[in-house]
């Protein structure tokens, strides 16, 4: 494990940190675990009065949990937490916010049939006579704050309807209100086009120069070059380092963030990579993804790798018949599907494990016996009745092959541990005998143990022929497992890379299309 | 990533601005269908306007509308109460026996008793409703025949007139200031109140935050049970009074009085443009969907159709509110995503 | 894995499954319902004179054929997590299109049934169609046609009552098995339980109902057509609310725009009694049968007891609303333990 510390500085021992202004936030070593997932092992940031800080790391660094940390959300285990030089300690968010943090997320909550400005002053409206709403007043203080931010919004319309951009904008504007001294921002570009970019960050520095400490959470270096005074970089739950901008270059960031030896921890098996299974040509959906065009073999895994936000998902969608597309076309084994329905997909050969086990990948109600043969119920009938030992049978065997511990196969899948529970949604696409199987995020909050089981799985799939298309935020996974990788960056496939030529540095800067590397 | 790609991209266009406006105006497109109803009739039979008319339309709103500003406020929390027209004819059955069992009582203790009563009666499925968590259409379908029942076994067979009642209380309906009925200007007076309430005090947007985003409203801090429950007791109050008028205004009260109103009440709430999936909407819009629904009566007798269809159309019009709200949701949905399309 | 190992799972699982199976069927929801039915049989049968006897089965049973044939749609729709507010007021069309086209148009009676069941084929499709095509909100949409078929019967049949069925029908319909007291109709009612039962419990269809009542996106990724099965469901629920309407007009003999008026009421209750969840995916066919027989025990032993029928609605209400609140308040009250055992626990892992 090698990475490079010559430029860091801790926020614990910041030489210049007085000199120029005070700390008013500061995270120290706080760890903070869910069950055997440790999420945060020594989380540590530190903010100053009038900065734009980022903190950049990979998904699963660690980022998430340490923003609800600072937003009350989650308390952590240990570690110190400093608000204006003073210990706190925040049981809600009510307290975060008491103590003068606002957090925004990257897709706000906003009351749709509410206006504008009831959103920024629900439960603390002004009151003029008869203890009535001064509505004129409510509208004037709304504006103005509009007006501070530079952005004018209607303060009478209805938030309904409103873009995500001039959400976060309410968002802020409600923060200033309760003078918020402290702004996190949740990733808040993911889902903003150029311009509203640009207007975010006009904010973002107005608010810092009036003294507001920010800070930035991203994924694209081209903003964090562009709007940061320092940059903290984080990675497997811990504090690396933390930047001057300008003492700092994508790749030192990239080493930093990346910084570990993938081909140990991915023990890949070679498969033979056999006839083109899954064939997708000028897939587009208008506003969502355009012109993809990829083929999957059988043995070969193909990663779609890229921020969040980059339509990966929907592509996978689109082709398993969830969601339509406008144009393009999909073949399995060189034939079209009979229709553009899932149950038609299925039929053809195709299966999902979708990114949300709890919400799309299985009936967590429903016992695991019932989940691992839904896909079944069709071949487990005879005479259309469905045959109870056949049912069970099946369940057994496949929940047995993918050695899943449950104490019955009668109890509520929910009662399984996410690993478990992953097992089942690949065991009952196993038991369709799947030509292709699609994998979005397949280890997401699984931990660290069973994740290694679920690769191996995986790889085990493709040695035995099946085509895999693998979703994955996650790099190593991308790197240890593919065959090829293919990058995607807003909507589109930015790179195509052979497993010889893809590296850490080569994915990064495709799926957040820095032109420097990319040719 | 589903979930930021599902909500979609959005952007403020004078295109969505627009339809934010029609969402505003929907009372006033009931009031011109109320006043297109109206004049058509009239052409058709000119006797449909007489002094009598007009005096007997608004006498016939009155209980409508008093309902329909209840029902209207617990619709908007994302609620519904069906026991509302059980609720009437146990306030209406009490005010008659109220009189019975005291000649003498003041009318002004009458009324609020009548109030008290519902507001107990509204109450208890505001309690249920927010104790048990499950959907208050079914809760308040069980207190409906519960309510029913219980008028039933206090009423038997038997009915008050209004014979019996103080003549005071009796002309209460006859009675007209400048020609309009008395309680019509008090129904206009509850109408006004409520409009306020809503329009302008904390506790009356939080109803509309809760039936917005229950769970946003959580987060924010509003007390989303007290506040459920009170719009149900809100509701019960007003159906009370509701009752009290009815009692004054028809010949008698018995066992069945006011039963299978609460599909009038939940039309005219939603004719109104009040969103049956909460949040949207305001009580004036409710009350002139009440009058809109108690003209079409009037109107479908002038205008010579048999009274047999009155139960359709409103079956109809229930429908139709319900897919108006869809079209225009799904409408602003579609242009949302064009601009979408365009933004990327 | 080799068939040895198959065999081998199978064999150790078998003795398990007979005990889980039974201890299923003996502590299931289902089951609740029918202790209850059975405690208030034995109840009635001691404490309510005249009650444990031939005419009570007959009584019962023949109250209860309407309400039995529309809990069976009624169930399936309500464990995929919708609702049906309408179907009386689509057995009530029915009863009224059955009386107007017999009587006033002369039509002879097969066809006239062919029309009623026409008529609650159309009135299911037009809520299907609002419900999973245009995904209107059911509870809404069946409380409009509600109303709306109500409408439309008083529209039929105005304020007349038709009455002169052939009585060789009506003595049919209200005829017994011999000395059993069982109503012949029962032979009939018994056949849609079973064919709804075993949709159900048995058929690759029953199974992706219970998945799409817990989580519709969860049974489109298997590919459950959602939409497709909905409107199905709501179809049948017209057919079979249809059926139970001609029945009510052959029963008493008479058919008229208020037949089958609010027994949509004892029809969900007697669903939800029978253990069928208001959030839909969990319930079962067995449990409704009791659910509706223990209603109309419930009420046919207090009317035997004095209590005049307009009074027992509060029986039916308060039915209902236990029914809807016991399960959602004991859930909370179990989630409460869970959580105060689990505070000591670590928590877990896939809380990302």
């Amino acid at each position: 494990m090698t990475m490079s510390q010559s430029t860091s500085d801790s926020p614990r021992a910041d030489p210049r940190g007085s000199s120029e202004s005070t700390s008013v936030l500061s995270l120290i070593s706080a760890t903070k675990s869910f069950g055997a997932v440790a999420a945060l092992t020594d989380g540590s940031v530190d903010l100053r009065a009038g900065e734009i800080h980022a903190l950049v790391g990979e998904n699963g660094a660690g980022k998430s949990t340490l923003v609800k940390v600072l937003a009350g959300v989650h308390q952590p285990d240990s570690g110190r937490f400093l608000v204006e030089g003073a210990d706190v300690v925040f049981r809600s968010p009510a307290d975060s916010k008491t103590a003068g943090i606002s957090v925004i997320y990257q897709e706000p909550t906003l009351f749709p049939d509410l206006t504008v400005a009831e959103n920024i002053f629900i439960g603390r409206q002004p009151r003029g006579r008869l203890g009535l709403i001064d509505r004129p007043a409510m509208r004037t203080m709304a504006r103005e704050l509009f007006g501070r931010l530079g952005v004018p919004i209607d303060p009478d319309r209805i938030a309904d309807g409103l873009s995500i951009a001039d959400q976060q904008i309410i968002e802020i504007a409600k923060a200033i209100s309760l003078d918020a001294r402290i702004l996190v921002m949740d990733e808040p570009t993911a889902a903003l086009s150029g311009v509203e970019v640009d207007r975010l960050f006009a904010v973002a520095r107005s608010l810092r120069d009036r003294g507001t400490a920010i800070l930035f959470i991203s994924h694209r270096f081209d903003e964090v070059f562009e709007l940061c005074d320092r940059i903290t970089v984080m990675r497997d739950g811990a504090f690396i380092a933390t930047h001057r901008t300008a003492e700092i270059t994508v790749d030192g960031l990239v080493r930093e963030m990346v910084g570990r030896d993938i081909a140990t921890l991915f023990p890949k098996q070679e498969a033979q990579i056999g006839e083109v299974v899954l064939s997708v040509a000028g897939l587009s959906r208008s506003g969502v993804f355009s012109d993809i065009s990829f083929e999957v073999r059988s043995g070969e895994i193909v990663a779609l790798a890229g921020l969040v936000g980059a339509g990966r998902t929907e592509v996978a969608r689109a082709i398993f018949g969830i969601d339509r597309y406008d144009s393009g076309s999909v073949l399995i084994d060189g034939k079209p599907l009979r229709r553009h329905t899932p149950q038609a997909a299925i039929d053809a050969g195709m299966g999902f494990v979708p990114e949300d086990r709890r919400k799309q990948g299985l009936v967590m109600d429903l016992s695991v016996a019932r989940n691992a043969t839904l896909t079944l119920r069709t071949q487990l009938a005879r005479f259309g009745l469905i045959n109870a030992k056949e049912e069970r049978k099946a369940a057994e065997e496949w929940t047995t092959r993918l050695q899943v511990k449950t104490g019955s196969q009668d109890l509520a899948v929910s009662t399984l541990s996410g690993g478990n529970q992953q097992k089942v949604v690949i065991a009952k696409w196993l038991a369709t005998n799947p030509k292709l199987l699609i994998v979005d995020e397949p280890t997401r909050g699984i931990d660290v143990g069973t994740k290694a089981e679920v690769h191996r799985l995986i790889s085990e799939l493709a040695v035995r022929g099946i085509a895999v298309l693998m979703i994955s935020s996650e790099l190593p996974e991308v790197l240890g497992m593919a065959d090829t990788v293919l990058v995607m960056h807003e909507g589109r496939i930015s790179a195509a890379l052979d497993r010889s030529e893809a590296t850490a540095e080569i994915v990064m800067h495709a799926a957040s299309a820095s032109p420097e590397i990319l040719t | 990533m589903s979930q930021n790609a599902s909500a979609p991209i959005l952007h403020g266009t004078t295109a969505s601005r627009a339809i934010g406006r029609i969402f505003v105006s929907r009372e006033f497109s009931v009031f011109a269908a109320l006043a297109l109803l109206i004049i058509i009739t009239e052409v058709v039979n000119p006797r449909f306007l007489s002094g009598q008319g007009v005096k007997d339309l608004l006498l016939n709103s009155t209980i409508f509308v008093v309902m329909a500003v209840g029902q209207a406020l617990v619709i908007i929390t994302k609620n519904v109460d069906l026991s509302v027209g059980s609720i009437l004819g146990l306030t209406a059955f009490g005010t008659g026996s109220l009189f019975a069992a005291f000649p003498t009582i003041p009318i002004a203790l009458v009324f609020l008793i009548g109030m008290a009563f519902g507001a107990v009666l509204g109450a208890i499925n505001g309690f249920i409703v927010t104790l048990a968590g499950v959907p208050a259409l079914v809760i308040t379908l069980g207190t409906l025949y519960i309510y029913r029942g219980i008028n039933n076994a206090w009423a038997g067979s038997k009915q008050y007139f209004i014979g019996n009642q103080p003549a005071a209380f009796g002309t209460l309906s006859v009675q007209t200031i400048g020609g309009i009925p008395t309680i019509a200007i008090a129904a206009l007076i509850v109408v006004i109140i409520a409009a306020i309430f809503m329009f302008a005090t904390r506790a009356g947007r939080d109803l509309y935050a809760v039936g917005s985003d229950t769970d946003a409203a959580r987060l924010f801090g509003i007390k989303v049970n007290s506040r459920t429950v009170g719009a149900f007791t809100a509701c019960g109050t007003l159906t009370g009074l509701a009752g009290v008028f009815y009692a004054s205004r028809f010949n008698s009260v018995g066992a069945d009085t006011g039963s299978g109103f609460e599909l009038q009440i939940v039309a005219a709430v939603v004719v109104g443009g009040v969103a049956i999936f909460g949040g949207s909407g305001t009580v004036t819009g409710a009350a002139i969907g009440a009058v809109l629904l108690t003209t079409m009566t009037g109107a479908l007798a002038a205008l010579n159709v048999s009274k047999f269809w009155q139960q359709a159309i409103v079956g109809v019009l229930i429908i139709a509110a319900i897919l108006i709200d869809r079209i225009l949701s799904l409408r602003t949905a579609r242009k949302l995503r064009v601009s979408e399309a365009r933004n990327v | 894995m080799s068939n040895a190992t198959a065999t081998r799972s199978t064999a150790t699982a078998a003795p398990v499954n007979v005990k889980s199976n039974a201890r299923r069927v003996l502590l299931g929801r289902d089951a609740n319902t029918v202790y209850a039915l059975i405690l208030v049989v034995i109840l009635a049968s001691i404490f309510v004179p005249f009650f444990a006897g031939v005419t009570t089965v007959s009584f019962l049973l023949i109250d209860a054929v309407p309400i039995l044939l529309m809990a069976m749609p009624m169930a399936l729709i309500i464990i995929t997590g919708e609702i049906d507010l309408s179907v009386a007021s689509t057995a009530g069309l029915s009863a009224a299109a059955m009386g107007v086209l017999f009587h006033d148009a002369h039509w002879s009676l097969g066809w006239v049934f062919v029309a009623c069941l026409l008529v609650g084929l159309v009135c299911g499709a037009f809520n299907g169609i609002l419900i999973s095509t245009i995904g209107l909100p059911s509870l809404a949409v069946t409380i409009g046609t509600l109303a709306l078929f109500r409408g439309l019967a008083l529209v039929v049949i105005g304020d007349s009552a038709v009455a002169d069925f052939p009585v060789a029908l009506t003595t049919f319909a209200t005829s017994t098995i011999g000395g059993t007291g069982i109503p012949t109709v029962m032979i009939f009612v018994l056949v849609v339980i079973l064919i709804f039962g075993v949709v159900l419990h048995f058929t690759p269809f029953g199974r992706s109902l219970f998945a799409l009542g817990f989580s519709k996106e969860a049974a489109t990724f298997v590919g459950i057509h959602v939409n497709r099965s909905k409107f199905w469901l709501y179809v049948a629920s017209g057919v079979v609310s249809s059926i139970a309407g001609v029945f009510w007009v052959l029963r008493y003999s008479s058919a008229q725009s208020d037949s089958v008026k609010g027994l949509e009421l004892s029809v969900v209750a007697a669903v939800l009694l029978g253990g069928v969840s208001i959030f839909g995916g969990l319930g079962g066919i067995v449990g409704v049968v009791a659910g509706v027989l223990l209603i109309r025990t419930v009420n046919y032993s207090l009317q035997l007891a004095g209590l005049p029928d307009t009074v027992l609605t509060i029986v039916t209400g308060t039915l209902l609303v236990l029914s809807v609140i016991a399960p959602s308040i004991s859930a909370r009250l179990r989630l409460s333990a869970d959580r105060k055992r689990s505070k000591n626990l670590p928590r877990e892992a896939t809380a990302t």
